[in-house]
């Protein structure tokens, strides 16, 4: 599957990025393993060290399995002036988790994240690719309802 | 080409995607179809409108009446009101029945010139606008030295930060005989706060692609590549669909307007790291490699991606070239201060009545860009401090809002300019607060090669922390300052030296709240 996924690029070093990218968005627990990172250098032609300090210097790539939702809420100043705090604590709450740590059932991964560029609507979260903004304790309550249901 | 009464334009953007935006097209049409109207009313998906923050947005043109957290419950009232009736629906009108009305300068925009107007994932309405124009003039009409002297002339300096005129870093590639050179944009944009560049690519695509087409051409650049942040997924959309059709017009690829010159242009999707902001770093994760940032020199005009001669710019600063090259640099020089010619687009975000996008002449005020272009402060709210430019920001007190918003004006803050974000803090905020938000964001975010940025983003949210907490003293306040220039003296890259911005401006600004909060 992954040599399948590389294939698609040249094979250059500068695809890396790419390649990670489309491994990471096509495992259902949107991650890195160390066999792909394996697959990719040899694909690549370059050491698999290269390439796990690639993955380990980028916040939007994990080493480790994750939940099938991911719930990325911004720390940035715009947000936390209006109180990502707040929202970040009803969050921990409400998934019973750690920042960083997956639910039990598997549902969701909390991680937390820099400026989104949405701060317009501040304080703001993002679930997988929907950006959800003006966020408020009942509104989290509401979304993560609605997300757990699919 | 069909004529009709009315043309509703829609903004689609993050916010109103999130809004629910595409249902309330659906029932918008269906709407206007029940009353049989969709021959006289025209709906266009445009960028955003140039006030935002609210929702839904419309705009109805001719009538020039803008709308603003439409809701899909709305549907049936606006089209009876305003479509059947020709009565503009008050309610929902932006200007909340006459109080304020954020100015909309269209005829004085440069960058966002079109974006509100047209529709962005459209190439002809670009080009119906004038777009590409001055891509025609600069490969058949224009040499690529005749280029360079107008933007030269034109005094464009770069909008990412600091504000090296766009024209001499151009002039350092162009004389190079290298068999191949780049152009990369930076579109990685991750300063906190800042999200003008988000609403440029979302609003107007082709007019990026056509500046950094015209760049090529100047420096003799073959490919060029447009490094976007990967969260900006509606961005990184357009910004395909712009560069194929741009292909299938031959607007793009061999031999373009059948001038010799060949050109493609591709986008390199970024994986969150706020230093490849910086150009050399950028450079570094389009070669496939962590972002740590390279010594300069050699700079990247010289030796830059995959060592070839490459100007690297911001989304920004190229999106002024089409007009410079189409309408002349006399024209563009009508804008702005001598030293700091054209506009500058702005995010004003915070306690404001109308947060919001402006784009305003180099020299504005910070005190105009608040109360006509953002509508003040909030109701019930007083003005405290401002924090401009992101966390490599300084923070502004309300003695400082006279100052003109140019980078000769700024003088020790100009680096902060480029970002373009204002966030507006009441009175009821805390200084320490959000010095201590800004030092966390670096302390994550320092890409660990220096050990001056790498140990002094800790030591910084270390005390800042302390402070916070009630169990600093002033001689910790004073250790942050040291500690901060000491990283501004010695660290590798912009990164590093950035801090020192916030930390001295909060310091200075507002010592009387460090003094209450730390121990005698």
């Amino acid at each position: 599957m992954y040599r399948e996924i590389c294939s698609k690029y040249a094979p250059d070093k500068d695809n890396l990025i790419c390649i990670l990218h489309e491994i990471q968005n096509s495992h259902p627990q949107h991650y890195i393993s160390e066999e792909a990172v394996q697959t990719v250098a040899e694909y690549l032609g370059v050491p698999a060290n290269h390439i796990y300090g690639v993955l380990t210097f980028y916040t939007m790539y994990s080493t480790k399995p994750r939940g099938q939702n991911i719930i990325r809420l911004c720390e940035s100043p715009p947000c936390y002036i209006k109180g990502s705090e707040n929202i970040l604590h009803k969050l921990m709450t409400l998934l019973d988790i750690e920042v960083g740590e997956t639910t039990k059932d598997g549902c969701f991964t909390l991680e937390l994240c820099a400026c989104l560029g949405v701060c317009g609507n501040a304080p703001v979260m993002m679930i997988n690719n929907d950006v959800y903004g003006d966020l408020t304790e009942e509104k989290v309550e509401e979304i993560i309802e609605k997300v757990r249901r699919g | 080409m069909k004529f009709f009464r009315s043309h509703v334009l829609v903004g689609i953007n993050e916010t109103s995607i999130m809004a629910g935006v595409q249902d309330f097209i659906k029932a918008l049409r269906l709407e206007l179809a029940k009353h049989n109207l969709q021959e006289e009313i025209n709906i266009l998906e445009t960028g955003p409108l140039g006030f935002f923050g609210r929702g839904i947005c419309l705009s109805v043109y001719p009538e020039n009446v803008n709308y603003q957290d439409v809701k899909l419950e709305d549907v049936t009232e606006l089209v009876s009101e305003h479509f059947l009736k020709g009565r503009p629906l008050k309610r929902l009108m932006l200007d909340d029945g006459g109080k304020f009305s954020p100015k909309l300068n269209y005829s004085d925009r440069i960058v966002l010139r079109n974006s509100g107007i047209i529709d962005p994932e459209n190439i002809d309405e670009y080009i119906g606008a004038g777009g590409y124009e001055a891509w025609e003039k600069a490969l058949t009409q224009m040499q690529p030295a005749d280029i360079l002297a107008e933007v030269k002339i034109s005094g464009l300096r770069g909008r990412g930060g600091a504000g090296f005129p766009a024209g001499v870093k151009w002039g350092f590639t162009a004389p190079i005989d290298a068999p191949q050179k780049y152009v990369v944009v930076n579109a990685d944009e991750g300063e906190p706060g800042t999200f003008k560049d988000r609403l440029i690519m979302e609003g107007d695509p082709h007019q990026l692609l056509e500046g950094t087409m015209i760049c090529a051409r100047a420096v003799g650049a073959t490919k060029a590549w447009i490094y976007i942040r990967g969260e900006y997924k509606l961005c990184i959309d357009r910004l395909q669909k712009a560069i194929d059709q741009c292909r299938e017009y031959g607007i793009l690829g061999k031999n373009i307007f059948g001038s010799g010159f060949d050109l493609d242009i591709f986008i390199k999707i970024g994986a969150g790291a706020y230093v490849c902001g910086e150009e050399t770093a950028l450079i570094e994760s389009l070669e496939g490699n962590r972002g740590n940032p390279r010594w300069k020199p050699p700079f990247p005009g010289v030796e830059g991606l995959w060592q070839c001669p490459t100007v690297v710019n911001n989304v920004e600063t190229l999106a002024n070239v089409p007009f410079i090259i189409q309408k002349g640099a006399e024209e563009f020089m009508k804008h702005g201060t001598p030293e700091c010619t054209g506009t500058k687009v702005y995010t004003i975000l915070g306690d404001v009545a109308y947060p919001g996008l402006c784009e305003v002449d180099m020299g504005t005020t910070l005190r105009t860009i608040i109360n006509d272009y953002a509508g003040g402060m909030k109701k019930g709210f007083r003005f405290k401090a401002a924090l401009v430019g992101g966390a490599a920001g300084v923070i502004l007190p309300d003695k400082l809002l006279d100052v003109k918003m140019d980078f000769s004006s700024l003088n020790q803050y100009a680096a902060v300019l480029g970002s373009g974000a204002i966030l507006v803090m009441n009175e009821h905020q805390s200084i320490v607060d959000i010095l201590w938000s800004i030092l966390r964001f670096f302390r994550h975010e320092s890409c660990g090669k220096c050990a001056p940025c790498r140990n002094g983003t800790q030591q910084l949210y270390r005390l800042i922390s302390k402070i916070k907490k009630g169990k600093g003293t002033m001689e910790d306040v004073d250790l942050m300052l040291t500690i901060a220039e000491t990283m501004q003296q010695t660290s590798f890259c912009a990164l590093g030296q950035s801090p020192i911005m916030g930390v001295r401006s909060a310091i200075e600004n507002f010592k009387d709240e460090f003094i209450a909060i730390t121990k005698k």
